[in-house]
């Protein structure tokens, strides 16, 4: 009997030390971590929206709490303005969610530019949502406060052809950004204003 | 024990090289050598978590209960396996991407356990810090190895730098999962003929 309360207490000793380690080391690194994941996983897509900005937005970015939910969003300077917004949102698309960032200028709520991130289209048809740049900049210019539909829905965005679904999906999730968006549009300012001091 | 501690480094780059000669840690040699960057990556990961047990098992050997031990080794070993997890992700995400599954598996690889149990649990500090590192070291040239044979012919490429010229076919069969099996076979053949005299 003493002996094994004498390896339980070996192996639980073990285990703690081993535990308390790692606590610290994830410590450290979690803010590195989650830089990289963005970099690597939204970056692109935001670097692209965001072309000519002359900070790293990924850096100058908010967290906003939206209905329970910690947003990331991303703050990009323009000619030493902080005017533009871009988040990540999503919508249902054919294959599963459609992660799309949009990007909106703060100003005059135009949306500067979209683009999709993570997604589980059919390659070659619905992913071209995400790489036929044609498809992306229809978005381009217009309100975020409008109401976006696929052409046969009764909207304006040329579907892309044989992927209705998914056009439909970027859409749905574009809709949803306006929404979060006329939600949150007065923290974001008030926030981005604080940053730049 | 009479072997010095600069034996103990040497005999792992030749005479015990781990998936040549010991023919252990196959699943990762046959998954991640598709490039060469893999292949060294994987390799320094496992080096690195292989001192590090080495030398943490060898410290603490009188102090675990022998019929524990196991489970301790584990312990030890799965905590430094977190580490590289942790640090990679913070500092070499690409790499974390591809390598991905395989790195949390290197706390199931056998080499790492197998010198636990074989060697660090029976010897010294130093001479257990040279067969760690001497067993890392000949882990990773066999990585190598095998991704410089896969990568330059079913990729034409050398850590990504093309070798042939643009008019080279790549032979795809040799970035597969089959080109894995005959490429490794081979180089067991090569080393069994050259081991013989």
């Amino acid at each position: 009997m003493r002996e094994m309360l004498k390896l339980f207490i070996a192996v639980v000793v073990f285990s703690c030390l081993s535990g308390g380690v790692l606590a610290a080391i994830q410590n450290v690194t979690r803010e590195r971590i989650e830089y990289q994941q963005l970099k690597f996983v939204k970056g692109p897509t935001i670097k692209n929206i965001m072309e000519g900005c002359s900070n790293d937005p990924l850096i100058d970015r908010l967290k906003i709490v939206d209905e329970a939910k910690e947003m990331n969003l991303f703050v990009g300077e323009f000619e030493g303005k902080r005017n533009t917004v871009a988040f990540e949102t999503f919508g249902k698309g054919f294959g599963g969610e459609l992660g799309v960032i949009v990007g909106v200028n703060l100003e005059n709520d135009e949306i500067i530019g979209v683009g999709v991130t993570t997604h589980s289209e059919t390659p070659g048809v619905g992913s071209r949502a995400k790489t036929d740049p044609d498809f992306a900049t229809q978005f381009k210019g217009v309100s975020i406060l409008d109401p976006f539909k696929i052409k046969t829905d009764g909207g304006q965005i040329d579907a892309l052809s044989g992927a209705t679904i998914s056009s439909r999906g970027v859409c749905g999730a574009v809709v949803e950004a306006g929404e979060i968006y006329k939600r949150l549009k007065p923290t974001i300012i008030e926030k981005a204003k604080e940053k730049q001091g | 024990m009479a072997k010095t501690a600069v034996q103990e480094f040497t005999k792992g780059l030749w005479a015990e090289i781990p998936p040549f000669r010991l023919v252990l840690g196959l699943c990762p040699i046959l998954a991640v050598t598709k490039t060469v960057e893999n292949g060294i990556g994987m390799g320094i990961a496992t080096t690195f978590v292989l001192i590090c047990s080495n030398i943490l098992i060898s410290l603490l050997r009188n102090i675990i209960p022998k019929k524990v031990r196991i489970a301790c080794f584990i312990v030890v070993i799965a905590t430094f396996v977190t580490v590289v997890e942790l640090v990679m992700q913070a500092f070499a995400y690409p790499l974390f991407l591809k390598l991905g599954i395989f790195i949390p598996l290197i706390v199931v690889n056998c080499i790492v356990l197998g010198r636990a149990e074989a060697f660090a649990a029976k010897n010294g500090v130093v001479a257990s810090l040279a067969d760690g590192l001497g067993i890392g070291l000949g882990y990773t040239l066999s990585l190598t190895a095998l991704a410089i044979v896969r990568e330059v012919l079913g990729n034409g490429t050398f850590y990504d730098i093309p070798v042939f010229g643009p008019t080279f076919e790549p032979f795809a069969f040799m970035v597969q999962a089959p080109g894995a099996f005959v490429c490794l076979g081979l180089m067991l053949c090569i080393m069994n003929m050259l081991g013989k005299k």
